[in-house]
């Protein structure tokens, strides 16, 4: 057989590097957990930083995490999970052989949902922070019952915005990808042999689920409520 | 054809509906169990809780959303490789920024033994 029949004979989206289907697909999910290892370490950098600090000012971090308002960060970490539950199916659909207008279905509501996180987030929250002047940088002011805590309350406020913020980056991020994966499923780019691309960016879309959750029980619990 | 039997070619292992809907449930009770834990006075306990809760979700996702519990063994091993490794930096972090202001030699070893001593002695 002459190797342009061999060609011929390959499935959509078979790159001839690989043995067969299952080990491209194996290397494609492990090359995207070996980046999702880079993305744990990299936001592990902040987490480790917060749990230093908020070990050796535990008082004032409890202090600035009673000015958060959990109903917005639960209220979001709902709208994530909802989010992953999307993404999930937008995947299935494709595994299952359904038709692309499902896959699509799914992942446009992935994108509302992941839109709606960010809209709460920008929209309610962080106006919320920015009108109480908690907001380090954008008119923060100290407030007398902190008496000598205020410069550490400040303190962990910078770790919220910088940890949040980096986190809402990252679903920013998560919502242009979903944008291709919108354009690449209608053009019929995928089959129930080749989602590639879908199931790679779905692991993108969950592994950012997974620091909000870490977030939210880290930033809005610690040291309790009642 | 059932959801368990179907099974698309190349090893494809499609997860049922049914198992994605029961995570979503666990999840969404998982959320609302640590909100309402963080109004409940446990003392010490309260941040092992909301961290404890926060690794079963975690657990949820990485094994049924993202497929780890139908993923090759090196795949696992990579995953795992990582939160050692961030083990690694927390503990190595903690074990150096939280001690520094330990007394390497608290009072003085004389300091403590002599009344030490004394007080077996006398």
């Amino acid at each position: 057989m002459s190797e342009m029949a061999t060609h011929g004979a390959h499935p959509p989206g078979f790159a001839h590097q690989f043995e067969d289907m299952t080990q491209q697909r194996e290397a494609g999910s492990l090359g995207m957990w070996v980046f999702l290892v880079t993305e744990i370490l990299f936001f592990g950098g902040m987490f480790t930083a917060y749990i230093v600090y908020r070990a050796l000012h535990y008082e004032s971090f409890v202090t600035g995490s009673h000015l958060l308002e959990v109903k917005f960060g639960a209220t979001n970490t709902a709208v994530l999970i909802c989010s992953s539950f999307t993404m999930a199916m937008a995947i299935r659909s494709a595994q299952a052989g359904k038709r692309k207008g499902q896959i699509i279905f799914w992942l446009i509501l992935t994108m509302i949902f992941g839109a709606l996180f960010l809209g709460l987030k920008f929209n309610f929250e962080w106006r919320h922070d920015y009108i109480e002047h908690i907001v380090p940088g954008f008119g923060f002011r100290y407030r007398p019952e902190w008496g000598a805590l205020g410069p550490e309350v400040q303190m962990f406020m910078c770790f919220y915005f910088f940890m949040t913020g980096l986190h809402a980056l990252h679903m920013i991020v998560g919502l242009g990808i979903l944008t291709v994966l919108v354009i690449m499923t209608a053009r019929n780019k995928f089959s129930p042999k080749y989602f590639a691309p879908l199931e790679i960016s779905g692991l993108y879309w969950h592994f950012v689920d997974i620091v909000w959750i870490y977030l939210f029980a880290l930033l809005y619990l610690i040291g309790g409520r009642y | 054809m059932s959801d368990h039997s179907e099974q698309a070619g190349h090893g494809v292992h499609i997860v049922p509906v049914r198992t994605y809907v029961l995570v979503f449930i666990a999840l969404m009770i998982g959320t609302a169990l640590t909100t309402a834990a963080a109004y409940v006075d446990m003392g010490p306990w309260n941040t092992p809780v909301a961290l404890a809760i926060a690794t079963a979700k975690l657990m949820l996702v990485v094994l049924f959303f993202m497929h780890v519990k139908y993923a090759a063994g090196l795949t696992r091993i990579a995953i795992l490789a990582g939160f050692f490794w961030l083990g690694i930096m927390v503990a190595l972090t903690c074990s150096d920024e939280l001690t520094r202001h330990w007394e390497i030699i608290p009072k003085g070893w004389g300091g403590m033994i002599v009344p030490f001593l004394h007080h077996l002695l006398f």
